[in-house]
């Protein structure tokens, strides 16, 4: 089809994915963007977030962390440390990760060293708990 | 009949301990295919990684970063990798042996060294004899990204914060199953990229950065050392198993060869006990007779 777009999300362990899609919505560090084929090239960082993509009118969820992606008119590239896919997340220990996560953010104090890990943590467990739920 | 026993009980060891190195050289080929396959899977990230980099670094002027800040080098860290297990021919003791030399003639010069030991058997044999620090050690039974991850929060935030002023990552290259070879990288200060490298200008594509070009070799470049790192990581774990597949195969045969020549030895004594016997019988009927 004419207007589809090469997707391929890589990681160091994988090729997560590779074929051709319709859309993708990609969190980017500025904020979440949306690809059609013909888009402007562009490079962005990606932050730890929500990707997703429509092929044949369905729409595919990815929990990814950072990276960045590398956008020309018919070929989206995303390079990312994880990338999961939300069939691929135990939803039970999804939750009770971002439970764990949740009571060590609460027990640190913001001065405490470790605060901005536990938090950055928070933020993974609770991204990849709500991808779960949408697969 | 006691040597008879003594070499029969030795062929029962032997032939017990090749059943063990050769239980444990199936499971490192094993191993060894699967760490081969990550090594093979990371590629095309890695390439792609550079490709980016490189068209990056064209259009800023990487210099102004601080990881590739040059300082006059006085203190200095070496990340050693090791495997955590040993059995696996010379691979470590080469990997230790290099680091030493390394080690030596930079104190030699003057410098401060400290010692950042990845995989238990540097971490154990440098443990009373350097500077240790930010050590890891048991971490290749199961390691993915995220080891690389912890292992580049230890060395960016100090070297950024003039701790020290220069990194090396000495591990074993891997060149092909029996062959791997110790090698040293400059980590800190990253060496420039993307100047000589010819990219090709029909390839160029100028593009939307988003942030900005500067922000974004900001955060590219802890991922590129990340990315050195895993790829010592995998390198180190295929070559870790390729070389203990070759060492168990070597036990194998020699087991082999030692069951032989005990064989040998061992009919030949029985042999020589038979005749002995028949001789006693043979000189007791043959007194009986005269008698």
């Amino acid at each position: 089809m004419a207007d589809e777009l090469m997707l391929e999300i890589v990681t160091p362990e994988k090729m997560a994915f590779n074929g051709n899609v319709e859309e993708v919505t990609v969190p980017g560090s500025e904020g979440e963007f949306g690809v059609l084929r013909g888009h402007a090239s562009l490079l962005s960082s990606v932050d730890v977030g929500e990707l997703n993509f429509t092929k044949d009118g369905k729409k595919t969820y990815y929990a990814i962390s950072t990276g960045y992606a590398e956008v020309t008119s018919s070929k989206v590239t995303i390079l990312v440390e994880t990338a999961e896919r939300s069939d691929m997340i135990d939803k039970e220990r999804a939750k009770r990760a971002r439970d764990i996560a949740e009571s060590r953010v609460n027990k640190l104090s913001k001065e405490d060293d470790e605060f901005d890990a536990a938090k950055a943590a928070l933020v993974r467990a609770t991204i990849r708990l709500n991808v779960a739920e949408k697969g | 009949m006691a040597a008879l026993k003594d070499i029969k009980r030795k062929i029962t060891a032997v032939s017990k301990t090749k059943q063990i190195t050769k239980a444990m050289n199936m499971v490192a080929a094993s191993k060894f295919k699967a760490a081969q396959m990550r090594m093979e899977n990371f590629r095309p990230y890695a390439s792609k990684f550079m490709d980016v980099l490189n068209s990056l670094a064209l259009r800023v002027s990487p210099e102004t970063h601080p990881l590739l800040a040059v300082r006059e080098p006085k203190k200095i860290r070496v990340i050693c990798m090791t495997s955590d297990r040993g059995l696996c021919g010379g691979f470590n003791t080469n990997l230790i042996k290099a680091t030493e030399r390394f080690m030596a003639a930079k104190v030699k010069e003057g410098k401060e060294v400290a010692l950042i030991p990845v995989g238990r058997k540097g971490r154990d044999y440098f443990r009373k004899k350097a500077t240790i620090m930010n050590e890891r050690a048991d971490v290749f039974g199961k390691f993915d990204i995220s080891l690389a991850v912890q292992v580049a929060k230890d060395i960016i935030p100090p070297f950024v914060k003039e701790e020290y002023d220069e990194l090396y990552l000495i591990f074993n290259e891997f060149r092909n199953i029996s062959v791997q070879r110790p090698i040293v990288v400059r980590l800190f200060p990253l060496p420039s990229i993307g100047q000589d490298e010819d990219v090709d200008p029909d390839k160029r594509v100028d593009y939307i950065y988003e942030p900005s070009d500067e922000q974004l070799l900001d955060q590219l470049l802890p991922m590129y050392v990340r990315v050195l790192i895993f790829r010592a990581l995998v390198e180190t774990s295929a070559g870790e198993n390729g070389s203990r597949m070759a060492a168990m195969d070597n036990a194998t045969r020699n087991c082999e060869d030692m069951i032989g020549s005990l064989s040998l030895k061992y009919n030949k004594a029985r042999q020589s006990a038979i005749t002995a016997e028949l001789m006693d019988i043979v000189g007791g009927t043959e007194a009986l007779a005269k008698g």
